[in-house]
């Protein structure tokens, strides 16, 4: 993991105690409300519904054991005992007061984490691949570049006012488990024929209102050029993205009004004079220092096979669907990825109580080097756990109700906040997922249905992800009502697509029973077992869930 | 398992969903609509009246005269909109005072490269403190164009942007805001002298921190 220097020391405590003193300001009343808006902004704190939210950076979802405690220590001595893990790979905490928040940054402050840049109109948390370091099929850990880049986009002097807020993601996989075409900057790690490392760059994917997925600008942007192809990407934005209207801010639409090709050109003509300077060239040693830092754990060796992990497999149905579902191939032999979920059957995706992360904590000590992962998709990760292990640290996340096997499964639902927190919401989208997660909840209806992303949204700025959902659902306001809408053949992996409207949305009480039919049309009409629920409304098209959902035409 | 929290706080929202929930379009409206004049950009108090222009770590007298759209230019210093500059350049170089141009976001810095050696200030305004385009702006004039003159930063200048301005190559601000102008009087420079970022641009000395090569400190 990187561990701060005294630079970064410094530097964190500098800004923690900058944050301090505006602080201060506001609750002296120097400071307006308007102008501490951005400055609280870019330290992480939002104003919501009832109350302040922190929301604290995990960069590129990494945390260690240590980290985890924090985190717990700042729920149970400044928050409600709990803490939720965002989309974005970050944590936050729902009720803070503003007088707690300098005391919190500086908690955080002595594990090396702060909420630096976790909104605001300036370049976010960038986020990777959950199985980042560990995963069979990276071609090399991505985390090194994330590092750099969060690093380089730390208060930056230029890109701390851009028109509106920034995301990156770097993988590293041919498979895609980061959403990376849906991010402003999308970037893959790869080798050239060379073997020389380098990125495909994709630029002008996002969700919200417009949904769009990234357009490639480049093939091979060799790795010395990061920083400054980066930085040609964000002087272009920053000079030319619309600020007239913030629901037009994004890149996505200065790509789309300006034509990819265009923008791809206006790019490599910035890139061409970013580079002439020499200011951010990379140098291999360089990236070499950050790359030590990631260094893979040094794993005991072990057989592939694992007659203890077969065993329990054999034992129990519940293990082995956790073995199945959960425990994902490690590029070492006889180790795991294993998946904790949070998003317990019919519980709140994403939430964690104190006591559950200071579990996960003492379990990342024993079963994986002290690492966590946070993913994307709301669950947590324990990235190195030798495969002899997974029975006992089964067992352990079973005494504190952090066993469920549904990694990938119709109950591991994305779900943004909603109503339930959020200002901007139009309707609750957490209680429509405890209630999918019910319906669907028994572990032989979820083996039956097998792989099936269901994300929703409580307003159309899509922060549970729903247009990247094999099944989408929106909420909307309609005459006061929550009414949710129904998408369908939406993708954030490597084949990412929006998904499509299936037509007139439904009520809270009458969206559990839509999505059961939607769900049961395509138990019934898939070809085999193995067809996925994306892959049978690729080839089937919207028409027979139509007409399940409204009869025929 | 369900955080035992979760059955309160469903209910709480419940009660206040009703008088909470805004129609989007108000909220667009409170959020996006400045009023004409915002508050912090009122006048500057009258026993706060002095000069607008910081630079060198005090307040100063301004030198130079904003020209007006119609009005001749005067004598001594005199800063002109780019376009007027551009369309008058030729008449203006039979001139013996100093010149600045004010580029506006949104206008092209491009047009007046060409022209920076008669040019010994530009003017670069932020119409809201939020809106960042002159950032860039400075930095491309300073670090790729090599303009030693005055770039000044004007209009939604508060103390918080300040330092990184100055990175960005800032060397005066004009100043109405009236927190800001009694903490710069108060010696208040709110930067994190810890930089992440190589830049050309800025107007202070600044040399490599550590092994890292982007990493840099006050001198």
């Amino acid at each position: 993991m990187y561990r701060y220097d005294e630079f970064d020391h410094d530097f964190v405590q500098a800004r923690t105690a900058q944050f301090a003193d505006q602080v201060e300001r506001r609750l002296s009343g120097e400071l307006t409300e308007e102008q501490f808006r951005p400055l609280r902004l870019m330290n992480g704190l939002y104003l919501q519904l009832h109350a302040y939210m922190l929301r604290i950076a995990v960069p590129y979802g990494t945390l260690s054991s240590k980290q985890m405690r924090m985190l717990a220590h700042v729920g149970r001595t400044y928050d409600r005992n709990y803490g939720h893990f965002t989309t974005r790979q970050n944590l936050q905490f729902n009720w803070p007061t503003l007088k707690d928040v300098p005391a919190i940054l500086r908690d955080l402050a002595s594990v090396e984490m702060h909420a630096l840049q976790t909104s605001g109109n300036c370049i976010r948390n960038v986020t990777t691949d959950h199985f980042a370091g560990a995963a069979a099929d990276e071609v090399a850990d991505p985390r090194p570049y994330c590092e750099i880049l969060r690093q380089w986009s730390s208060i930056h002097p230029e890109f701390s006012y851009l028109p509106r807020k920034f995301k990156i993601a770097v993988i590293a996989s041919p498979k895609d488990r980061a959403a990376m075409q849906f991010h402003d900057i999308g970037l893959e790690l790869k080798r050239n024929d060379a073997g020389e490392t380098g990125f495909a760059v994709f630029v002008g994917g996002g969700l919200g209102r417009t949904p769009m997925i990234g357009h490639r600008v480049r093939d091979f942007l060799p790795e010395e050029d990061l920083l400054a192809y980066v930085e040609a990407i964000m002087r272009v934005y920053n000079l030319h993205g619309r600020r007239d209207n913030k629901y037009k801010a994004r890149i996505k639409i200065l790509v789309h009004e300006t034509g990819a090709e265009e923008i791809a050109r206006q790019i490599e003509a910035e890139f061409a004079e970013v580079r002439k300077t020499d200011l951010l060239r990379l140098p291999e040693d360089e990236i070499a220092r950050i790359q030590a830092y990631f260094q893979p754990p040094a794993l005991p060796e072990k057989p592939a096979r694992s007659s203890a992990f077969e065993a329990a497999k054999a034992d129990s149905r519940a293990f082995a669907a956790f073995a199945q579902n959960n425990v994902s191939a490690h590029k070492a032999a006889g180790y795991g990825i294993v998946t904790v979920s949070l998003k317990p059957i019919g519980g709140i995706p994403g939430d964690a109580t104190d006591a559950q992360m200071d579990v996960v904590a003492d379990l990342a000590d024993r079963f994986s080097q002290s690492e966590i992962r946070v993913s994307h998709e709301q669950n947590l990760v324990l990235p190195h756990v030798a495969l002899d292990d997974v029975p006992a640290l089964y067992a352990e996340l079973k005494a504190h109700g952090l066993e469920t096997g549904n990694a990938g499964l119709v109950t591991d639902i994305i779900a943004c906040p909603g109503l339930d927190y959020c200002a901007l919401a139009n309707a609750r989208s957490i209680n429509i997922a405890q209630d999918l997660s019910n319906r669907f909840g028994s572990a032989e209806k979820q083996a039956e249905i097998g792989e099936l992303k269901i994300k929703i949204s409580g307003c159309i700025n899509a922060c549970g992800h729903h247009h990247a959902g094999h099944i989408g659902i929106l909420g909307v306001d309609k005459r006061g009502e929550e009414v949710y809408q129904v998408t369908l053949g939406g993708s954030g992996d490597e084949t990412a697509a929006v998904g499509a409207l299936v037509g007139p949305g439904f009520t809270g009480e009458e969206i559990g029973g839509a999505i059961e039919t939607v769900v049961d049309t395509y138990l019934k009409l898939r070809e085999r077992p193995d067809e996925t629920f994306l892959a049978a409304v690729r080839r089937l098209g919207q028409k027979p869930f139509k007409e399940a959902l409204y009869g025929a035409a | 398992m369900t955080p035992p929290t979760a059955a309160a706080r469903v209910a709480r929202t419940d009660e206040t969903a009703g008088e909470i929930r805004v129609p989007e379009a108000a909220q667009v409206t409170s959020s996006q609509a400045k009023p004409a004049q915002a508050p912090h950009l009122r006048a500057v108090p009258e026993a706060d009246a002095g000069p607008a222009l910081w630079r060198d770590g005090a307040f100063q007298d301004d030198e130079w005269t904003r020209t007006g759209e119609d009005e001749a230019v005067g004598e001594g210093p005199a800063i002109l909109p780019l376009k007027r500059f551009l369309a008058e350049r030729e008449a203006l170089s039979q001139r013996n005072s100093p010149l600045g141009v004010i580029v506006e976001p949104g206008e092209k810095l491009d047009e007046l490269v060409p022209h920076l050696t008669r040019v010994t200030l530009v003017v670069l305004p932020f119409p809201k403190f939020a809106d960042g385009r002159s950032s860039s702006t400075a930095r491309l004039l300073r670090e790729r164009h090599g303009f030693e003159g005055e770039v000044r930063a004007a209009g939604d200048v508060l103390i918080d942007q300040m330092p990184l301005m100055r990175r960005c190559g800032f060397d005066a601000f004009e100043i109405s805001d009236p927190v800001t102008r009694k903490q710069l009087a108060n010696g208040l420079w709110p930067d994190v002298p810890f930089y992440m970022q190589p830049v050309g641009s800025s107007r202070q000395q600044e040399v490599p921190a550590g092994t890292r090569p982007w990493a840099r400190r006050p001198a």
